[in-house]
């Protein structure tokens, strides 16, 4: 450790919506650039035959995969949400206090209802 | 402010604004911002695409998913989409990493890396895709 006095890191300060969507916002995006590797291997078992993607889907409908995907999915939702955020606030906009609360929850709550939605219709399909 | 002045054996001592001026502009410092937000209003619609296709795939067995692949827009739309994703992805990852390891020759072995390994599973994707539905 060095002896001379460091700025307070992360662990000095309270959770604030807007550290909060920022790192998550990036956490999606990993997680996300990892979930192309599954959807590498969901193509490739289409493309290697029926035996082969009836396995991929034997694990993906497993309780395993359905929570891995449902996580993949809110990833998803949440990231392109979060990523419209982004691009207005890239236009100057979104930057007032108020509006950057009402802007991240507005994000949060889109992103699982948008979920919600989605694994509704899966299932009723 | 007041930038450090920096000695080295290549400069002498010299303001780094004074080392920067005169090397040129490589020209090309916003294209990765661009790119990044280009592809992402592009991955909008097409996310959309893909999420409402998804709820009948999910259903799908092998034949009737190369005959929903073999479609030629979503053959089209498919490839794009993959295309989009990959591309916006290992922008994103290129960040992280130049933000997160610090030591040049890991950093640059890792970019490296990244790069590959991301294009090597774009190409099995759109391999895959096209060769389902040719």
């Amino acid at each position: 450790m060095t002896e001379r006095p460091l700025s307070p890191h992360l662990q000095i300060y309270k959770w604030q919506i807007t550290m909060a969507l920022s790192i998550l916002h990036r956490a999606t995006g990993v997680a996300l650039s990892i979930g192309l590797f599954v959807m590498t291997w969901w193509l490739m078992a289409a493309a290697m035959g029926p035996e082969a993607y009836q396995n991929f889907r034997d694990i993906a409908s497993s309780p395993l995969g359905l929570i891995v995907l449902a996580g993949w999915s809110f990833a998803l939702f949440f990231h392109t949400c979060s990523g419209i955020r982004h691009i207005v606030m890239d236009m100057g906009k979104l930057f007032t206090i108020p509006e950057i609360y009402k802007g991240g929850y507005t994000v949060i709550i889109a992103a699982v209802v948008l979920t919600l939605a989605f694994w509704i219709a899966v299932v009723g399909a | 402010m007041g930038a450090p002045l920096v000695k080295s054996k290549k400069f002498g001592l010299k303001h780094p604004l004074a080392r920067a001026r005169g090397l040129g502009s490589a020209h090309e410092g916003l294209h990765h911002w661009i790119s990044q937000r280009v592809t992402a209003v592009l991955l909008l619609p097409l996310t959309v695409w893909l999420c409402w296709s998804m709820v009948g795939i999910a259903h799908m067995d092998h034949a009737t998913f190369v005959a929903w692949l073999s479609q030629p827009w979503n053959t089209i739309l498919m490839v794009l989409t993959v295309g989009t994703m990959f591309y916006h992805a290992v922008l994103g990852n290129q960040v992280v990493i130049e933000d997160y390891i610090h030591t040049e020759g890991l950093m640059i072995a890792k970019m490296l890396a990244m790069r590959f390994v991301y294009l090597i599973a774009g190409i099995a994707c759109i391999y895959a895709i096209l060769k389902v539905a040719l």
